[in-house]
Formats: C-alpha cells, sequence, structure tokens
C-alpha cells in the first residue's frame, strides 16, 4: 500500500509525520483526529504492503494484532486501536520514549565497546521483559536490537537503576491460548536468521528458551560487534548452529570478563537444554555476576575443535519438528527458590527443619535454583573493632549460610549466597523475591512470637501476606536424636 | 450476535440447564443446538421439550444421529446407545418425535454452517477428528448444495471434544486445543471449523460439560467448560432400564 499523507484522518486518528520506515510497516505520529487528549503519545504502525507482497506479511500483522491484545504489562506497548485487515490495516499504539539497543550496537560497532556491567545490565532488562512475557503463556520469537526499546529513565533515576526494556514487534510471536497462524504442515523457519535459535530453524515454535538464544546473540553482537553465527541466508547456513558453537566471544575482545563469556555461552548452547531454563535464570546471573560459576565454557579463548563439531553435526542431521509444551509449563519447572536463614537467635532445631525443607523442595524441582540469603542490620558492624568490620561480618555470614547448606544436594542445583543489609528484613526479603522473580520463598515460622502476631506483623507473617510468590513458613521439627543432643 | 453453540446434549437435563445458564450469563442472544439432543441420558422427554420452546423463540437446531435412532424403527442402530433406544423413544410425545423428525440435517446461515458431523454427507455421520476430515467438511459446505462461498464458518459436534481447525501458512488444515474461557480471535478473512464437544456427555476425563460461543461482531470465538450436577445426571439414569454403565461415565467424564 502507499504511504499516508500527513494530515489524513483514519478511523477517527489523525496520521502526523512518519517517523520510521521499516522493511515490514510504516510508523506515524498519530493522535485523536477529535483533539481527546491520549494518556500518552501514540504511534501507529501501518504494514507494507505491494501488490506484489506474499500473505505472510499480512499474517504477521495479523499475529501481532492477536498477541497486543493478549499481552499486557510493563513491557509490552499499550493497544489502542487496529484498523479492519480487509479494509486498512493499521495498529495504534502507545509510543514508548528510549533508545533501542542498536543505540549500544552503534556504540560497540564505532570502537567504543560498551561497558561488560552495562551490557550485563541491558541483558538483564531484556531477559526481565522476556519473562514477563513467557509467564503470559508467548514467546517472541523475533528478538533482536531493533526490537528492543530500553524506556528513557524518569528525571531523578539513580545511574545504576536496572533498566527497563519494551519488547516491540509481535508479527513471528507464538501464544500457547491461539491458534498459530505461521505454523505450517511442512515446518519452515520464520524469524531473523541472525537471531532465531537452532529449533527454531527445524520449526519448533513455543519453546521460551528460544528467546534465551536471541538474548545470547543480542549480547554477543553488543560485546564484539559480530554476530556469532553470521546472517546466512541459506537453510544449510541456518542449520550450522544446531550443532556449531561460536568463537568465544572473549578471543575477539580480551577485555570481556570470564563470567559474561560464561552467561552469553550458557544462552548459545545449541541444545535448548543446556542454556538457561528460563530468562528469569539468566536475569538472575546478570544481575549478581559474582555468582556465576565460571567454567570451562566461560575460559576458552579457542573454538571449538572440529572432533566434537564433527559428532555434533552427526547427531543434528537427524534433529527435526518436536511439539513444545506450554511456555509458563516450561518455565514453572525451573523455579528460583529462596531461602531466609537467620543467624542469631536460633536453634539448631530450626535451622536443622528449615534445611530438611529446602531439601524436598528442591528434591522434586530438578532444574531449580536456590538462592540462600540473610539479612543483618547495618549497625551491627563496627568500624573501630576489626572482628566486628563489615568485610569480616559479611565474611563470617557467608561462612555460616555455606555451613548450613552443607548436605543440600549441591551437584544437581545451583545454589548462591546473599548477605543483605537492611534495618527490616521482611523488606529485604521481599524486594530480593520480586527483583529476582523467586517463584518460592521458605524461611522459618518464627512460633516464638504467636501470640504477639494479633498485634505486631512479625517478619514472617509481613513476608507472607506481601510476596509476590508462595511462602513456606517451616514449623521446627527435631528428630532429637539426630542432632546428638545439640539441642 | 452472541451465537452459543450446544452440541450432544444426550438427554441431560442437568447439564443443559447449567450451560443454559452459563451462555445466558455471558451474554448469548441466540441458541443452536447442533444434534443428538436425546440418547444415553436420563432425561430425554425434558431436553426435548425445552429445546423445542427455545425453537419456537428462535434457536436455531440440526439433526444428529441419535435423534434419528429416537424416531425410527429398531434394528438401525450400530452403537451403545441401541440399548437405551427403545426406552428413550418411549419417554417422547407424539408431538416431540415429530420435531425431531422434521429437524434439517444442515442449516446454510451465511457465514455460519451448522452440521450435527462432517458437512461431506452430513446424513453418513462421518466423525470430524482430523485435520483431513475436517477439510472435506470444509470444502463442502463451502458448495452447493450444502452450503456456499459465503460460508466462514463451520460448527459441528459429533466427537465430543473442543477443537478448532485453521488453515496455517501452507493452506493446509491446522488442529487447536482450545483453553477453556479465553476468547480466539476467529477474523472473517480466513475459513474456520470447530467442533465444539457435548454438552451432556463429555469423554475427555474431564467432567464438565462444554459449549462454545461465537461472537459474530467481535469476531471471536470462546470455548467454554461448565460444572454441573453429574451426580443427579447419572442418578436420573439408574432409575431407568438403561445400562449403568451410561451413569457410571458420566460421573468419570469417559
Amino acid at each position: 500500500m502507499k504511504a499516508l499523507e500527513p494530515g489524513v484522518e483514519v478511523d477517527g486518528f489523525l496520521v502526523g509525520q512518519m517517523m520510521h520506515k521499516g522493511g515490514m510497516a510504516l510508523i506515524y505520529e498519530t493522535r485523536y483526529a477529535d483533539g481527546r487528549d491520549a494518556p500518552f503519545p501514540m504511534v501507529m504502525k501501518v504494514p507494507r504492503m505491494t501488490a506484489g507482497d506474499g500473505a505472510e506479511t499480512i499474517v504477521s500483522f495479523e499475529v501481532e494484532h492477536q498477541m497486543m491484545q493478549a499481552l499486557d504489562g510493563p513491557h509490552v506497548p499499550y493497544l489502542v486501536a487496529a484498523g479492519d485487515l480487509s479494509v486498512l490495516p493499521y495498529l495504534v499504539m502507545e509510543y514508548v520514549p528510549g533508545r533501542t539497543l542498536d543505540h549500544w550496537l552503534d556504540q560497540t560497532l564505532q570502537g567504543t565497546p560498551v561497558p561488560a556491567l552495562e551490557l550485563a545490565r541491558l541483558g538483564a532488562a531484556v531477559a526481565n521483559a522476556a519473562h514477563d512475557m513467557h509467564q503470559q503463556n508467548a514467546v517472541h520469537l523475533d528478538l533482536k536490537p531493533a526490537n528492543v526499546i530500553i524506556r528513557d529513565a524518569a528525571a531523578g533515576t539513580p545511574d545504576d537503576a536496572p533498566l527497563h526494556a519494551v519488547l516491540l514487534d509481535f508479527g513471528l510471536s507464538f501464544h500457547a491460548h491461539y491458534p498459530d497462524l505461521l505454523a505450517e504442515e511442512l515446518r519452515e523457519a520464520v524469524g531473523s536468521p541472525a537471531y532465531m535459535s537452532p529449533e527454531q530453524v527445524v520449526g519448533v515454535r513455543g519453546d521460551p528458551r528460544s528467546d534465551v538464544f536471541a538474548i545470547g546473540v543480542m549480547l554477543y553482537e553488543l560485546a564484539t560487534g559480530e554476530l556469532p553465527f553470521g546472517a546466512p541466508s541459506s537453510k544449510g547456513g541456518l542449520r550450522q548452529r544446531l550443532w556449531m558453537d561460536p568463537r568465544p566471544p572473549r578471543a575477539l575482545r580480551p577485555d570481556l570478563p570470564e563470567w559474561l563469556q560464561e552467561v552469553i555461552l550458557r544462552c548459545l548452547e545449541p541444545v535448548a537444554a543446556e542454556r538457561y531454563p528460563s530468562a528469569a535464570h539468566l536475569a538472575f546471573d546478570l544481575t549478581q555476576p559474582e555468582q556465576v560459576q565460571v567454567t570451562e565454557r566461560g575460559r576458552r579463548l579457542k573454538g571449538t575443535g572440529f572432533r566434537t563439531h564433527f559428532k555434533r553435526w552427526l547427531r543434528a542431521a537427524g534433529a527435526q519438528y518436536q511439539p513444545s509444551p506450554l511456555p509458563t509449563r516450561v518455565i514453572d519447572e525451573v523455579p528460583i527458590l529462596m531461602v531466609a536463614v537467620p543467624h542469631h537467635d536460633v536453634t539448631d532445631a530450626t535451622l536443622y527443619s528449615l534445611r530438611e525443607a529446602v531439601r524436598r523442595s528442591l528434591g522434586i524441582r530438578p532444574g531449580a535454583r536456590l538462592a540462600v540469603i540473610t539479612v543483618v542490620a547495618p549497625g551491627a558492624a563496627s568500624s573501630t573493632d576489626a572482628s566486628r568490620s563489615e568485610t569480616a561480618q559479611h565474611r563470617q555470614m557467608l561462612t555460616m549460610l555455606k555451613t548450613w547448606a552443607q548436605g543440600l544436594p549441591q551437584e544437581r542445583h545451583q545454589i548462591s549466597y546473599h548477605v543483605m543489609e537492611d534495618s527490616d528484613p521482611s523488606e529485604a526479603i521481599l524486594r530480593y523475591a520480586r527483583a529476582n522473580h523467586v517463584s518460592m520463598i521458605v524461611m522459618g515460622a518464627a512460633t516464638h512470637g504467636l501470640q504477639m502476631q494479633r498485634f505486631v506483623a512479625t517478619v514472617p507473617i509481613k513476608v507472607a501476606m506481601d510476596a509476590p510468590c508462595t511462602v513456606i513458613l517451616v514449623k521446627q521439627s527435631t528428630p532429637f536424636e539426630q542432632l546428638g543432643g545439640a539441642a | 450476535m452472541r451465537l452459543a453453540l450446544l452440541s450432544d446434549i444426550h438427554a441431560n437435563r442437568q447439564a443443559l440447564d447449567a450451560c443454559l445458564a452459563h451462555a445466558q450469563a455471558a451474554g448469548a442472544e441466540r441458541l443452536a443446538f447442533l444434534g443428538d439432543l436425546v440418547g444415553y441420558g436420563g432425561d430425554p422427554a425434558y431436553v426435548v421439550q425445552r429445546v423445542m420452546e427455545l425453537a419456537a423463540q428462535g434457536a436455531l437446531v440440526v439433526k444428529g444421529n441419535h435423534d434419528v435412532y429416537a424416531i425410527e424403527a429398531m434394528g438401525e442402530g450400530k452403537t451403545l446407545g441401541q440399548a437405551g433406544v427403545l426406552w428413550t423413544q418411549q419417554q417422547l410425545s407424539v408431538e416431540q418425535r415429530r420435531f425431531l423428525a422434521e429437524l434439517p440435517l444442515t442449516l446454510h446461515q451465511p457465514p455460519l454452517l451448522l452440521v450435527h458431523a462432517s458437512a461431506a454427507a452430513p446424513d453418513r455421520w462421518h466423525y470430524v477428528e482430523t485435520p483431513q476430515l475436517a477439510a472435506l467438511s470444509l470444502d463442502a459446505a463451502c458448495e452447493p448444495p450444502i452450503g456456499g462461498p459465503d460460508v466462514h464458518y463451520v460448527f459441528g459436534g459429533h466427537v465430543h471434544r473442543q477443537t478448532l481447525y485453521y488453515r496455517g501458512g501452507t493452506g493446509k488444515l491446522m488442529p487447536f486445543t482450545p483453553t477453556p474461557g479465553v476468547p480466539i480471535p476467529v477474523p472473517r478473512h480466513r475459513r474456520w471449523l470447530a467442533t465444539v464437544g457435548s454438552v451432556g456427555q463429555p469423554r475427555d476425563g474431564r467432567g464438565d460439560a462444554m459449549y462454545a460461543l461465537f461472537d459474530d461482531a467481535a469476531q471471536q470465538l470462546t470455548f467454554h467448560r461448565v460444572p454441573y450436577d453429574a451426580a443427579a445426571a447419572a442418578q436420573a439414569i439408574r432409575a431407568t432400564p438403561m445400562p449403568p454403565f451410561f451413569a457410571d461415565r458420566l460421573e468419570l467424564g469417559r
């Protein structure tokens, strides 16, 4: 279709200047024709279609409309109106002020590589946005720098505050509640070749870990200025990623920390099961670099050898379509658990009960990761007494947590330890749970204060009331003989 | 206009009442019954009477295979339903049997085509249970004498499962299993075929009654599952000479 002229009125919207001319669509400023104020600036997206265009453009437009109607939350632009496909297809939506990831990519390409910690903040923002979508039973499937906007921060936001990402372009997305209009009998790859996951290459749509892969490609590109698998145009070129490891990013950019390479290469594992099991797990590592367990993957400076690649190539030759389960089911199976361990006024029996409860919770969730935390009061450290200095106290607490966690099944679960400083322990616990998409909090029930709880909200009660997730309050129950009389 | 699509009631009074109440609360302005009003269940006279009254007020009704069994001489039926056919026949009045006899096999109401089983040979009661069979039904519905090119939605029952068939990228039909209660956009520039499930005889292990609600203006189709008093429906069957298995399966949803 032809471009719209500024000043034209469409279904009660006044079309303004063209803001962006994309490959698939044109974006115009727009406002209500009757002069009414909108709660936010609006844009009109009109698909570019000419007589030669196939049905694909219009189908992906239909899919995008379907997705934007279904999705909500802070990581998706608000949909205002949609035009009839058979008359004039358009979408009017919220204009999100900010910059796409292309802005940071340009920085790297122009010779000032984005610093590692900023890369991590950007990656965490995208992972949080993707996780929010996955929790709504949808998968984006076309994440790339141009489709992610980092929203401009409000004035007065601290420089190190978490970034907020808004996702765009849902034309290739998948939602488990709707017929997949892009699915085909003979499954063909749909997506952007440079960012497409191996499973998308063989026609799998609906696995949230495909988005984890795309985030890995973006981080690789933002870090090094190069695409890990190039931008192949042939089917054979696309299939390479079914077996190939990319060159380690540190080979291209030696100053990149090992932990960040570890994270990026884990996202880019050819087999989905070897990647981060959910975008929340990825965000967890990107926001807590000190907790990343660096393996050979993070340290390597040379690419994978021919023999390994050849073996994988043989295996990948048979790879084909397999249906994937619901996105929410996939991410529900790999929750992030959190246990709050008290550090004073606590009996061995309570600590024992807490550990048993955590062991049971982990036992039925093989992919779960565990965050072990404790909260100390800010005033507890002493600047004069060396044994009570902040770092010494921090170290003591970490040792205490690690000792406590001995006996938990460490080999099958990733366990991390955190000492937080806050005068309000319940607030600290809640904040951590919200920021890290924690699915379950395990903590002591503190029954000694029960009589008082009618009048004063104790820590467990406050956490249970305000938590964004399930809370397990553990009462002490100890087989005393096993403790050797310690209680 | 919102149209409630109810199929395979199978003489289940409790399930019918529950679905009608649900549809009314959901804003249904018109009703369509897609066949098999009777058979298996313990309240055939009540169900036929209720549907007759609703038909007099404008409800659309097509004929199902069990409605034929209930009016024909014995020896035709070849399903388990046969055991209850004679009893069902005895319950119905002359007027009710005439109502069933006069039902059409299909209704062509553009953009809709209503049919109990497959629009390809509606009187043969083929099960629409694969994309290939759905394609045959959809193709037949879009041509005379059954329907025409103005048909965009084919709604039916018979298979007791809720499935929506749509055309994927290559033009082949694809099956989709809906999530109950979620409105699915079904834009008119495509063609759709849905089996709406069974009101009175769910067989997917989940005992709730099934029906669907089509919103013409919004071009949305919502599949619903409605809880109902299955124990009372089973009790009604146990009070008849029909096999107790008919009662058991209601409670199990099998």
